[in-house]
């Protein structure tokens, strides 16, 4: 199994994030541009996500909502540079904080097993990016205690 | 098991302290007495009390009573609790690349 190494380099604005997948680059590129399978595995929850737009291309946009039992949480952004099978360079801000916008960096480097994601985030500040960190965690927290919910209902 | 914030303040706060970590430490290991937990720390007997009651307030070790002697004992679901507070973060992005990983598995059968 690939292992993910995330980098969070404390007092910085900056989020790094590696990944190995068992496919080529165009394989991957083809699930991170296709805005039916962008639906399928966009987070933070793989459910009820509409995506309302999803264009990747320079200059292209992107519009996704997630919504969840707390509310409608929208997120968007532009791409500015795109190199299909290569590297994609695209805004990202969450309607909720607007004007808190990051810039995110993924390259898709070809390696022996497969192809190699990168994917650099840089946060308008230090305060912003540990914010995202943070409700990352928490949103993983409910969605783990949703799971074990189920889980429990169903063996009780 | 819900971890509040109250108790990640304690626990995280217990551990910021080289004895304390020590002390779990040695604590992984098997429970241990007052005075075996003392042992390697050149400090009163006073102050390792209180490193103790420390890490009992924060719910990490629990003490028992055997006999004449009372062993402080490790808690390792409060420990737990803690790494998976941690790992949270990296869980998330784990799962969201899961869900590629499946996705690439049905592309890759519909290119064939």
């Amino acid at each position: 199994m690939s292992e993910t190494t995330i980098n969070i380099p404390a007092g910085t604005p900056f989020v790094e994030v590696t990944r190995e997948f068992d496919a080529t680059p165009a394989q991957l590129f083809r699930i991170m541009s296709d805005r039916d399978l962008v639906a399928q595995w966009l987070g933070p929850r793989d459910l009820d996500a509409t995506v309302e737009e999803y264009d990747v291309r320079t200059g292209g946009r992107y519009r996704y909502i997630h919504r969840d039992e707390s509310g409608e949480y929208a997120f968007r952004g532009v791409f500015h540079t795109v190199e299909p099978d290569k590297m994609v360079i695209q805004t990202f801000e969450w309607e909720g904080a607007p004007g808190e916008v990051c810039i995110e960096k993924m390259t898709l480097e070809p390696t022996e097993k497969g192809v190699r994601l990168h994917q650099q985030s840089v946060f308008p500040s230090v305060e912003a990016r540990d914010q995202s960190v943070e409700y990352g965690m928490e949103s993983g927290i409910h969605d783990s205690m949703a799971r074990l919910a189920e889980l429990l209902a169903k063996e009780s | 098991m819900t971890i509040d914030d109250d108790q990640l303040d304690r626990s995280f706060a217990a551990l910021a302290d080289p004895v304390r970590r020590a002390m779990i430490a040695r604590l992984s290991r098997g429970p241990a007495t007052v005075n075996e937990l003392a042992e390697p720390f050149p400090i009163t007997k006073q102050a390792v009390s209180r490193h103790i009651q420390v890490l009992e307030t924060a719910g990490l070790i629990t003490r028992t009573r055997d006999g004449q002697r009372r062993p402080c004992h490790l808690v390792p679901a409060a420990l737990e609790a803690l790494t998976s507070w941690i790992d949270e973060y990296r869980l998330e992005t784990e799962r969201r690349f899961r869900r590629m990983d499946a996705l690439l598995t049905s592309v890759k059968e519909q290119e064939q």
